[in-house]
C-alpha cells in the first residue's frame, strides 16, 4: 500500500495538513502572468519560490516556464529587498528584454513589510525601466488564501495597470479567463468565433502553454493578450467572468475603474454551463447562436446518453478548485452520477453555498472548503465508504492504486500525463472529451478485472 | 567505424560572447563564473556566491536542499513543514527517491505531506502553538518514531524557535525524536546551505543513538550522498550484498531512523555526492574514526574501481575475489551494451549542468559512449567540487556562507576507534592510491579547453546552445523544454525523465541504452512541415 497509514478513523485536526489539495499564491500569479504577451513574471522572495513555482508549471504543461527572482539573502531579509528588485528589473530588462515585468510578492517579502510601489518607482527614477515597457506587480502572501488567489490577484492587476477607458466604447466583450489549460482557453474562443461576437480574453495562455516544438525557442511566446488588447479592456461593453474565484475581482475592478459592466459566469464546463455562458454571450454580443453549436449540444447528449447505464448512480470524489469543481460537480449530477465527496483547500464562500444546492438530492454527500480539507480526509472519507470513480490532479493516483479506484486526471498539477493542455474540457466538446474518459476509465478497469466470463465484447 | 569528435570547437570566445550582454556590472561578476578548463593547471572558478538578482537561475533554496534533498528520502520520519503551505507541497513526491518498504507494517511516509499552513494569524502571533498541536496530531494519528520539523522563510522572520518546540514536544513524547531544522529558504546562496544544516541536525539528533546496528556480513560500510533517484540505491544495495558486505547507512534514499543512528558502527564511508554529505562523512571521522572515500556508482568502469576499492580497503583475499566474480559477471553483459549503444552514441557531444555532483559523475558514462562533454557545470556546487578539497583553506568565507551554522565536533570519548592506523591509510595510498578524505574536483577529469560554468543563468544556456548546437543537453526540468523547442535532446539528471536506474552495471546499461534513444530519435527531423523545407510552385485552378 502506498498510503498505507490512512485509515477509516478521522480525528479532530486543527492544525495538521497532510496531502493539501491548494498550494500557494504565488504560482497562481505566475501562472496567470504568463497569459499576457510578452511578459515576464518576476518572484520576489527566496530563489526556492521561484525554482519550486517554474517546476512545477513545467512539469504540468511540460512547456518552457521563464520567471526572475529577487533571489533574497539573509542580509535583504533583515535589511529589505528593494536593492534587489532594483537590480533584477535592470538585469532582466537588460538581457531578458521583456515588453513587461509582473512583480509578485512571497511570504518572505511579505512578511518583512517590502513596499512593491516604492520599490518600483526607485527603478523608474533610476531610469531601469526603459521607454514602452512597464513593470506592474501584485501582492501575493503565501499565508493568505492559495494559489487560485494568487491568480485572482495577478489578473486584478493587469486590469489595475492597463485597462483604461475612452470615450470611445467598443462592441466588443471581454472574457476574463479563470484558471484553466489553454485547451480549454482555446474551446471558449473557438465558441466565441463560431458565434462571431468580438472578444478579448485575459490572461489568455493559448500559443504560450502550448506552443508548437519548430526548433525555434521563444522567450515570449507568439500567444497571449497584448497589452494594447489588455488596455482595450476598458473600452469594451461588457466582460464576462469565468471562475468566480478567479476572476471577479478583476470584474469588479474593471467595472470601478472603467464602468464596464460584468457577469459572473462558472468556467463552462458540461453542458449546463456551456448553455449558460453561450446564452450570456448571445444576450451581452448581442448574437445570435448558431445551429452549429445546438448541434455540437445535441452531439454531447447524444453521447451521454448512449453512455448513461454507466454513469447512472456511480459514486464519484472530488478534487480540486471552486472554478472548477462546482461546474464539474454540476456536470456530473446531470449525468445522473453522484459526487459523494468534494473537496477544495480554497476557501469559497460561493462554493460553500453552491455546494448544498448541486448536492440536494443526494444526502450522503460530503463537502469541505479552507483549511484542513485535505486530500487526506477526503481519502478517510473513501475508507468509511468508498466510491467508483476519482477526479482529480495527479496526487490522486495514489488512492487510485490503493483503493483500485478507477480514477480521471483533471485541475493542477497533472504531472505525469502529456495532452491536457491540448484537449480541451470546457464546452460541449470538451463535455464530450470528458464523458470518454471517464467511460474509458472505467470500462478498462472493468475489463481488466471483472470475471473472464464477464468480459463483453460490446457496450 | 571511429568517428570523430564532430568539430573542433573553441571555446574560448564564449565568455566575452556573453559578459557583453549582460549589465557591466553584473557581466564582470559573470566572467568569474565562467572559465576554459586546463587539468594540468586547474584555474580558480567563482563558485557557492550569491546569484545576481533576475538573472533567472537554475537554483532553489535552502529548504529545497535540507527538506527535499537529505532529508526527504528518509522512510519513516514525519517530515512536518512549518509553514505557508506551498514550500511543503512542492517537496511531495517531486523527487523521485524510491522507497520500499517491504512489509506492510512497515513505515512509509514518502507519499505524504505534513504542513502547518500557517494563515496570516499564525504571521502575526506566532506559529509555535500551531506547530505543536501539529505535532501532536500526527504523533495521534502515526504514532512515527521521528518527527522532523523544517523551517520555511517566514518562520526565522518571526522568530518562531523550532528547536525548542522539539524539546518541548519530545518532554511530552518521549519515545519520539522529535527535531528541528533552520533551514529558511533565505539562508546561504543556493541548496547547498540546505545540505549543510541538514548534515549537521543528522549528526546532532541521530547518528550514533543506537550501538546495535543489524549485521549480516562481516564488513560494513556507509553510503552517503546517494538518495535512491530512480532506485539507483537498491541497484548498489544488490551490488553490496553480492559481494557481501553490509551498508549500514545509505544517506539517504530509501533509509530509515536506525540507518542513521547506527551509521558510526560502520568501518568506511563512501562518499558518492560529495557537495550534500561531506560533512557526514567528516564528522564520522573526526568522531568516531571512520575514515572516508570519494566513490562513484556512476559508469560501469567507475561502479567497478569503487568495488575494487572497499575490497582493497578491508584487505581481506576472500572479499577481493568475490568482487572480481561481480565485476566480471556484470561486465560481460554491460561490454555489449555499450558496443550495441556506441554505434549510434560515439562522436556526439553533451553539455551538462546539474547538482553538486552529477555534472562531474555522468561525464564517465558518456566517455563510455564515446561522447565528449564540452561544457559542464554545477548548479550549488562550491570551488573544492570543481578544484579538489585542496582549495578548501584558500576559500573565503563571504556573509551568505558565514551564517550557517558551523558545529564543533570532537572525538566520541568512549566510541571514538580509529578503523586504520595513520600507517596503514598511507600504506592503501601507496599501493592502490585510494585517497582518504580527498575529493579531486571535477576539472581535473575534463579535457583542457572545454568550459565550465558555475550557476548557469538562462541566457547562457541559450547562447551555449546557439554556438555550440551539442547533440544532448543535460540539466533539470525547468531547462528541459527549452532546450527542446531548440531541437536539441535534453535528459534530465535530476529526475532521469522517469528512467533509471543509472547507478552500477545495471543503470549503466539503462544510460546506454536511453542515450542510444535520444541518438537514434527520428521526432526532431519532423520540426519543418515539408512545405517548408522546399520551394513550392503554385498554381491556381481558374474557375468560370
Amino acid at each position: 500500500m502506498l498510503l498505507r497509514h490512512t485509515t477509516a478513523l478521522e480525528i479532530d485536526r486543527k492544525a495538521l495538513t497532510i496531502n493539501p489539495a491548494k498550494t500557494c499564491q504565488p504560482v497562481g500569479a505566475m501562472f496567470a502572468a504568463l497569459g499576457i504577451h510578452g511578459c515576464l513574471p518576476h518572484s520576489h522572495g527566496s530563489q526556492g519560490c521561484c525554482s519550486y513555482h517554474r517546476s512545477a508549471l513545467s512539469r504540468h504543461f511540460r512547456e518552457p516556464i521563464m520567471a526572475g527572482t529577487s533571489s533574497f539573502s539573509e542580509g535583504s531579509s533583515v535589511f529589505g529587498g528593494s536593492a534587489n528588485l532594483v537590480q533584477a528589473i535592470d538585469t532582466m530588462f537588460t538581457v531578458y528584454k521583456p515588453e513587461v515585468i509582473a512583480v509578485h510578492t512571497t511570504c518572505l517579502s511579505e512578511t518583512i513589510g517590502d513596499d512593491l510601489v516604492q520599490i518600483v518607482s526607485k527603478a523608474n527614477e533610476d531610469k531601469l525601466i526603459p521607454e514602452g515597457k512597464y513593470v506592474i506587480h501584485c501582492n501575493t502572501p503565501s499565508y493568505v488564501g492559495t494559489h487560485v488567489t494568487g491568480y485572482s490577484n495577478q489578473v486584478a492587476a493587469f486590469v489595475k495597470f492597463f485597462s483604461t477607458a475612452t470615450p470611445k466604447k467598443r462592441n466588443v466583450i471581454n472574457i476574463a479567463a479563470g484558471w484553466m489549460e489553454p485547451s480549454d482557453m482555446r474551446e471558449i474562443k473557438r465558441l466565441t468565433t463560431v458565434m462571431e461576437a468580438r472578444t478579448i480574453m485575459f490572461p489568455d495562455m493559448t500559443d504560450v502553454l502550448d506552443a508548437p516544438l519548430d526548433g525555434h525557442y521563444k522567450m515570449y511566446p507568439t500567444g497571449g493578450t497584448t497589452i494594447e488588447d489588455m488596455k482595450l479592456t476598458g473600452d469594451s461593453k461588457f466582460t464576462l467572468g469565468l471562475g468566480q474565484s478567479c476572476t471577479e475581482d478583476a470584474c469588479i475592478k474593471l467595472d470601478n475603474k472603467c464602468k464596464v459592466k460584468f457577469e459572473m459566469l462558472d468556467i463552462p464546463i458540461g453542458f449546463k454551463a456551456t448553455d449558460r455562458f453561450l446564452m450570456s454571450l448571445s444576450r451581452h454580443a448581442n448574437v445570435p447562436i448558431p445551429q452549429s453549436l445546438s448541434d455540437e449540444r445535441g452531439r454531447l447528449i447524444d453521447l451521454i446518453s448512449d453512455s448513461s447505464k454507466y454513469l447512472y448512480g456511480k459514486r464519484v470524489a472530488l478534487w480540486g478548485d471552486p472554478d472548477t469543481l462546482i461546474p464539474l460537480v454540476e456536470f456530473l449530477v446531470s449525468m445522473d452520477m453522484k459526487p459523494v465527496y468534494v473537496v477544495t483547500g480554497t476557501p469559497s464562500k460561493y462554493f460553500d453555498a453552491k455546494m448544498p444546492e448541486l448536492l440536494k438530492d443526494i444526502p450522503e454527500a460530503k463537502f469541505k472548503s479552507g483549511e484542513l480539507a485535505d486530500m487526506f480526509r477526503m481519502h478517510q472519507w473513501i475508507k468509511q465508504e468508498g466510491v467508483d470513480l476519482l477526479i482529480g490532479n495527479t496526487y490522486g493516483k495514489y488512492i487510485a492504486r490503493d483503493e483500485n479506484t478507477p480514477f480521471v486526471r483533471f485541475g493542477f498539477p497533472i504531472a505525469d500525463r502529456p495532452g491536457h493542455n491540448y484537449f480541451a474540457k470546457t464546452g460541449y466538446e470538451g463535455g464530450a472529451n470528458l464523458v470518454k474518459q471517464i467511460m474509458d476509465a472505467f470500462l478498462d478497469h472493468y475489463d481488466r478485472t471483472c470475471l473472464e466470463e464477464k468480459v463483453e465484447f460490446q457496450l | 567505424m571511429e568517428k570523430k569528435i564532430k568539430k573542433e570547437l573553441d571555446l574560448t570566445n564564449f565568455t566575452d560572447e556573453v559578459v557583453a550582454a549582460y549589465p557591466s556590472k553584473v557581466g564582470k561578476k559573470r566572467a568569474k563564473s565562467i572559465v576554459i578548463n586546463d587539468p594540468d593547471s586547474i584555474p580558480k572558478i567563482q563558485a557557492n556566491v550569491r546569484t545576481i538578482p533576475g538573472i533567472i537561475t537554475q537554483r532553489g533554496c535552502t529548504y529545497a536542499g535540507c527538506k527535499g534533498v537529505v532529508l526527504g528520502p528518509t522512510r519513516d520520519i514525519v517530515n512536518i513543514t512549518h509553514g505557508p503551505i506551498g514550500c511543503g507541497y512542492y517537496s511531495w513526491l517531486t523527487r523521485r527517491n524510491q522507497t520500499r518498504a517491504d512489509k506492510p507494517e512497515m513505515e512509509n511516509y514518502i507519499p505524504y505531506a505534513f504542513s502547518t499552513d500557517m494563515q496570516d494569524s499564525n504571521i502575526v502571533f506566532g506559529g509555535e502553538e500551531k506547530l505543536k498541536q501539529a505535532i501532536r496530531e500526527a504523533h495521534e494519528l502515526f504514532h512515527p518514531k521521528g518527527i522532523a520539523i523544517f523551517s520555511t522563510c517566514p518562520v526565522g522572520l518571526i522568530g518562531d524557535d523550532v528547536h525548542r518546540v522539539a524539546r518541548q514536544m519530545k518532554e511530552e513524547f518521549p519515545e519520539v525524536n522529535i527535531f528541528g531544522f533552520s533551514c529558511e529558504g533565505y539562508r546561504g546562496v543556493s541548496q547547498s546551505a540546505g545540505h549543510h544544516i541538514a548534515n549537521n541536525g543528522l549528526y546532532k539528533n541521530l547518528i550514533g543513538n543506537n550501538d546495535n546496528p543489524t549485521r549480516k556480513h562481516k564488513y560494513a560500510v556507509n553510503v552517503l550522498g546517494e538518495y535512491n533517484i530512480g532506485g539507483d540505491a537498491f541497484v548498489i544495495e544488490d551490488l553490496f550484498e553480492r559481494i557481501g558486505v553490509d551498508i549500514i547507512a545509505t544517506m539517504s534514499g530509501n533509509s530509515t531512523l536506525e540507518q542513521f543512528e547506527t551509521a558510526h558502527t560502520a568501518d568506511f564511508s563512501l562518499v558518492m555526492c560529495h557537495r550534500s554529505i561531506n560533512y557526514v562523512a567528516e564528522m564520522l571521522e573526526t568522531s568516531f574514526g571512520i575514515p572516508w572515500a570519494k566513490a562513484n556508482f556512476i559508469g560501469a568502469d567507475a561502479t567497478a574501481k569503487t568495488l575494487r576499492k572497499v575490497g582493497q580497503y578491508f584487505g581481506d583475499q576472500e572479499l577481493i575475489d568475490r568482487i572480481e566474480v561481480v565485476i566480471a559477471e556484470e561486465m560481460e553483459t554491460v561490454k555489449t551494451a555499450i558496443a550495441k549503444a556506441k554505434a549510434k552514441t560515439e562522436g556526439k557531444t553533451a553539455m551538462m549542468f546539474v547538482g553538486g555532483s552529477r555534472a562531474h559523475h555522468y561525464q564517465e558514462l558518456f566517455t563510455e559512449l564515446g561522447m565528449e562533454t564540452l561544457v559542464a557545470g554545477y548548479e550549488f556546487g562550491h570551488r573544492d567540487d570543481y578544484e579538489g578539497r585542496r582549495v578548501m583553506p584558500t576559500i573565503q568565507i563571504d556573509a551568505d556562507s558565514r551564517n550557517i551554522e558551523e558545529i564543533t565536533v570532537v572525538p566520541d570519548p568512549t566510541r571514538f576507534n580509529p578503523r586504520k592506523s595513520e600507517e596503514e591509510l598511507a600504506q592503501l595510498k601507496e599501493a592502490f592510491d585510494i585517497e582518504f578524505n580527498e575529493y579531486k574536483g571535477m576539472m581535473t577529469d575534463m579535457k583542457k579547453g572545454t568550459l565550465v560554468i558555475d550557476d548557469l543563468s538562462h541566457f547562457e544556456m541559450e547562447k551555449l546552445i546557439e554556438l555550440y548546437k551539442p547533440d544532448v543537453f543535460c540539466a533539470g526540468i525547468k531547462e528541459k523544454y527549452v532546450v527542446q523547442k531548440m531541437g536539441i535532446p535534453m535528459k534530465q539528471l535530476h529526475n532521469y525523465d522517469n528512467g533509471g536506474p543509472y547507478a552500477g552495471f545495471k543503470g549503466a546499461i539503462n544510460f546506454y541504452k536511453d542515450i542510444e534513444m535520444i541518438a537514434c530519435s527520428t521526432i526532431f527531423k519532423q520540426m519543418k512541415a515539408p512545405w517548408e523545407n522546399e520551394a513550392f510552385v503554385t498554381a491556381e485552378y481558374v474557375f468560370n
